[in-house]
């Protein structure tokens, strides 16, 4: 393979096996994975990023497709990421999201990897706001991320996404029930599809009475929308939307959000590294293995197991 | 580090095949041997196939075919490969295949070609062993 500095230079011009090498590298997460991230990071932070999320069955891959089009008519270059879990029990997963894409995949303004979650939860792989990265500093001027089929906790697309809009259908079984706790709260964009079904008006009024019971006072209404993404009605007025959620963005918040969202990173790479180091640490100890025979053999519950190992480890903080 | 890499398949139907059960129980054998496959669905060009490789990075695509167009597609795939600078990619291919093509599509690079009725254990166990080694 190429070494590592030929695929960043890649990546940066634009190069689609570069691109696709590089999100190889940081799945795999293997030690230039960092190096590789910290390269291209400068170049990063000019793409607007765009989370779909929703529950299985709503049509986010096909509204994607559409909503592919509709930008690529508008001149603009497009990356996706389209997640799908991983068996928790074989390690294996199958990636089907590209199935409703694949006559963009020929479009050299379209970049489209399927990734599969390597049992992260949340919805998305653990690497997937790296992978958008790479496609960011690729110079991709969209970047729309699919997120698993997602039902209440399935969140960490706002970590991710600039704007994240969440897709619903009509007669989906459970209605608003399956977006009612956590995914309403994230959404800056609703979306009915399948709009052409005869109760879509009525998902539209569930999800405007939920949202009616917020009395937060935000800048920012989310709107929502109907799409037909089988025939592509309604795609361009959810550009339009997405476009004035862009601009918002720009004009308000964006500082703040952009800071809340370096935070969180920032945050859990601190974490990362701290909790490597002090486990490390721990396991050269000794008693990491004695205490590890003691939960097996249940004398001790792993909780009070940590807590005797960290107990040494902090006292100069307390 | 080889053994934190997931093998990534692409299994791909080229051409105009009605029905694609064949392609879905090796996709589905080879996800449950711990692989991450990528399914594409029935009808796909040469053009596209290999641009959904190249934009998965894949190790191995498969292709499953009944309509014995392989002649005009196979070379079409391997040379569109090439071009592409992606020849370390592993090829296989199932389906309806005659004897006497066979010589000839594995000239091309095509690396095992299986018949109906294939255990998938035995497709299995051959991407495992043919898996082309890359860092």
């Amino acid at each position: 393979m190429a070494k590592i500095e030929e695929i960043t230079r890649g990546v940066l011009a634009g190069d689609r096996r570069s691109i696709a090498r590089a999100i190889t590298i940081i799945e795999n997460n293997t030690a230039e994975a960092k190096k590789l991230i910290a390269s291209i990071y400068p170049r990063t932070g000019k793409a607007h990023i765009i989370g779909l999320t929703g529950p299985s069955g709503s049509g986010k891959s096909t509204l994607i497709e559409k909503i592919v089009r509709e930008y690529r008519r508008r001149g603009k270059t497009v990356g996706v990421i389209a997640v799908d879990p991983t068996s928790p029990f074989t390690g294996g997963a199958f990636l089907g999201d590209r199935i409703r894409m694949q006559e963009l995949s020929t479009d050299q303004g379209v970049f489209i990897r399927s990734m599969a979650t390597r049992n992260y939860s949340g919805g998305l792989a653990k690497v997937t706001k790296d992978a958008v990265k790479v496609l960011d500093a690729a110079g991709k001027d969209i970047i729309l991320v699919e997120t698993v089929g997602a039902g209440q906790s399935e969140v960490e697309i706002i970590k991710v996404a600039q704007t994240t809009v969440v897709v619903h259908a009509p007669g989906l079984g459970d209605e608003i029930q399956a977006i009612k706790a956590g995914l309403m709260e994230i959404a800056d964009i609703f979306v009915v599809n399948k709009a052409d079904r005869e109760n879509a008006d009525k998902a539209v009024t569930d999800i405007q009475s939920i949202l009616q019971l917020n009395n937060k006072e935000t800048a920012w209404k989310p709107p929502i929308l109907k799409t037909t993404a089988l025939t592509g009605e309604g795609v361009p007025q959810l550009i339009e939307k997405l476009e004035e959620h862009r601009r918002f963005l720009e004009k308000e918040t964006e500082r703040k959000r952009t800071l809340g969202k370096a935070e969180a990173e920032l945050i859990e790479a601190i974490e990362e590294k701290v909790v490597g180091s002090i486990i490390e640490d721990l396991k050269k100890q000794g008693k990491f293995e004695e205490l590890l025979q003691k939960i097996i053999e249940r004398k001790i519950d792993p909780a009070s197991a940590a807590e005797k190992l960290l107990r040494g480890k902090f006292k100069k903080a307390e | 580090m080889q053994s934190k890499r997931k093998i990534r398949v692409l299994i791909a139907k080229p051409g105009l095949d009605s029905h694609d059960r064949g392609a879905k129980v090796v996709a589905r054998a080879l996800r449950d041997a711990g692989m991450e496959v990528i399914y594409t669905g029935l009808r796909q060009t040469p053009e596209q196939i290999v641009q959904t490789a190249l934009q998965e990075d894949v190790d191995v695509i498969g292709l499953s075919i009944l309509s014995g167009a392989h002649k005009a597609l196979f070379p079409r795939i391997m040379e569109l490969l090439r071009q592409e600078g992606l020849m370390d990619i592993m090829v296989f291919a199932g389906g309806i295949i005659p004897e006497e093509d066979i010589k000839e599509m594995k000239k091309l690079g095509v690396k095992e070609i299986f018949g109906p009725g294939t255990p998938t254990e035995k497709i299995i166990q051959f991407v495992f062993e043919n898996m082309p080694k890359r860092t």
